[in-house]
């Protein structure tokens, strides 16, 4: 009713600028029908992102696409947590459908007492909630030989996400651990039941099992509706759509990290279990395909991150490495969390090369792509966290160098 | 498979053959002692069923535990290959949409080091391991444990492992020695100087 008076209002004062003040009968016919304002959309049950937002994953073509990767775009991104929807992706065998009602994890292998566990036990446990970077151990694997054009493609591989579960210490102590076991091996219930090795020191302390993700329920993409976390390593190791834990004597040699996942040196050898993610950062504006508007102030901001610990410092040069200066970091700065950087930058139309330098809370610094390669080559695939320059050209446009 | 293999045989038996009336009797056993045996401080779960174990199937450790009965040949594999690999993997293993399986041995030093079964993979074990879980692509884990075994001595025999007259079991798989057993080393990392704080 209100909305209708004060539109009948607007309506006699628009008639009345119109016909100079004088009939006011028959005013509502001339009114035009344009000049209304829309009402809105209603009410929705589940929310969607406005229709002008168009950030997308990326993904490359693929005749087998249920195995491969799917990239965050960070260069639309904003602060430190990603959306779900927008979390990157890496799966071997496609996206299982699974019903939280049917599914079991069960718990077997060295313990007193194997446990079949359903969603409903493991949702009454005491639960923890923690804000964490996942990163494909992948993530920049391009970066050794063929920098990518843009950081959705070099370094899309990295998400963040606060996760909600229970402590795997909870459950080991429910079963019983046996002595002797030194490892858990953990296995998806995806078609290919991905499986990898997880040391039994890890799984007693840090690890635990996530049902949440950003406020609501793991996607299907995550690992619905239970997934392993292993905070600070390689997400392969964060087995999604969880179905077995079996604690063993012995790591189980899994292909997923001995074929793949396992970092290749020069000498021919290969690191194994390889699970820490090093400390990493890259600017995601400017970053590569983007144009700057004209010159003038700017917020250069990017993320960085470390599987070991809080980020301590984000040194930034806009000079090509010949001076850096320290961002500000957005607090509070959370362990092996995604950390926000930012820095005020004047673009004046010099051509100039910027680039991010991380340094974790253990006085470890994000290494350059040649001291990287100077020890490691070019063919460990794997655990590529050099830092990333971008060019800004004279005319704006930025490109990868 | 034309002569009636030791493989041939034990997939006629099959998977699903094998429990029978011990399952019956172990579910009864396990039914009995459910009450009592939840988890001790928050009263949780219960015992997997043997149902439950069974459809985990078997995670294979590299000494050769969780190798099921059975066997398969070289000339066993080569049939199951030709049927069930080979439009992925090629003919002979040289990779197509599925990845390169042989060939490769002494590149890992090299600037195009060639990462195959033969060359890289450090255990007989994983190999049988990943082609029962996850193999083929389209259809993990459609074959029988007999036929497992003998694709992978296939697979063995074509990167020059094992000889054809080899038969693959879960006591003569484990000491197949790969190649490169002894490729791989311990993380080192931080491993890059740190200079210029």
């Amino acid at each position: 009713m209100k909305e209708t008076a004060a539109r009948s209002r607007r309506q006699i004062l628009r008639m009345g600028a119109v016909v100079g003040g004088g009939l006011l009968a028959g005013g509502r016919a001339l009114a035009s029908e344009a000049d209304a304002r829309k009402l809105g959309t209603p009410l929705g049950p589940y929310g969607e992102r406005s229709p002008f937002e168009k950030a997308l994953r990326y993904r490359r073509d693929s005749k087998t696409p249920e195995t491969g990767s799917s990239f965050t775009p960070l260069q639309d991104s904003h602060g430190t947590i990603t959306p779900s929807a927008l979390h990157y992706e890496r799966h071997h065998a496609g996206i299982p459908a699974i019903d939280p009602a049917q599914h079991r994890l069960v718990i077997h292998g060295m313990v007193e007492r194997p446990l079949s566990l359903s969603m409903a036990d493991i949702r009454r446990l005491p639960s923890l909630t923690r804000t964490l970077v996942m990163e494909c151990g992948g993530n920049s694997g391009g970066e050794w030989t063929q920098p990518a054009p843009d950081v959705q493609r070099s370094h899309g591989l990295v998400s963040g996400s606060e996760w909600t579960g229970v402590a795997l210490s909870l459950l080991l102590a429910e079963v019983g651990v046996r002595p002797g076991a030194s490892w858990v091996i953990a296995e998806g219930a995806d078609a290919c039941r991905m499986m990898r090795s997880i040391p039994l020191a890890k799984a007693m302390t840090e690890s635990f099992l996530a049902y949440g993700q950003n406020g609501e329920a793991i996607r299907p993409s995550q690992g619905y509706p239970l997934r392993l976390i292993n905070p600070g390593w390689e997400g392969n190791t964060c087995v999604k759509w969880l179905g077995s834990l079996k604690v063993t004597d012995q790591a189980y040699m899994a292909r997923d990290e001995t074929s793949k996942y396992s970092d290749l040196m020069p000498d021919g050898k290969a690191r194994i279990f390889t699970y820490e993610m090093e400390a990493k950062s890259v600017i995601t504006f400017p970053s590569g395909g983007q144009q700057l508007p004209g010159h003038g102030a700017y917020e250069l901001t990017g993320l960085a991150w470390s599987g070991r610990g809080r980020i301590e410092r984000v040194e930034v040069t806009t000079d090509g490495g010949r001076s850096w200066v320290n961002a500000v970091l957005q607090e509070p700065r959370l362990p092996v969390a995604l950390t926000r950087f930012r820095l005020p930058w004047r673009f004046d139309g010099r051509e100039s090369v910027i680039a991010s330098r991380a340094v974790d809370e253990t006085g470890y610094v994000q290494p350059t792509r040649e001291a990287l390669i100077a020890v490691r080559g070019t063919n460990s695939i794997y655990h590529y966290n050099g830092v990333k320059l971008w060019r800004v050209g004279a005319d704006g446009t930025v490109t990868q160098v | 498979m034309k002569r009636p293999s030791v493989a041939a045989t034990w997939v006629a038996v099959g998977r699903r053959a094998v429990p029978g009336v011990s399952l019956v009797v172990a579910a009864c056993a396990v039914a009995a002692v459910t009450l009592a045996a939840q988890s001790p401080k928050y009263g949780v779960g219960r015992p997997p069923t043997p149902d439950e174990m069974r459809r985990l199937g078997s995670a294979i450790a590299p000494d050769g535990t969780g190798l099921p009965a059975g066997s398969g040949t070289v000339a066993a594999g080569r049939d199951v290959f030709a049927v069930q690999c080979a439009r992925c993997h090629g003919p002979t293993g040289e990779g197509d949409v599925g990845a390169r399986l042989v060939g490769g041995q002494g590149t890992l030093a090299t600037p195009r080091p060639l990462r195959t079964v033969g060359s890289f993979w450090p255990y007989a074990t994983t190999l049988w391991d990943y082609v029962n879980r996850a193999m083929p692509f389209d259809k993990p884990s459609l074959l029988e444990p007999s036929e497992v075994y003998a694709v992978v001595a296939f697979i063995l025999n074509l990167n020059g492992i094992i000889d054809e007259s080899r038969v693959m079991d879960a006591a003569t798989l484990p000491k197949v020695r790969m190649p490169n057993r002894d490729g791989f080393v311990v993380d080192p990392r931080p491993d890059v100087p740190q200079k210029g704080r």
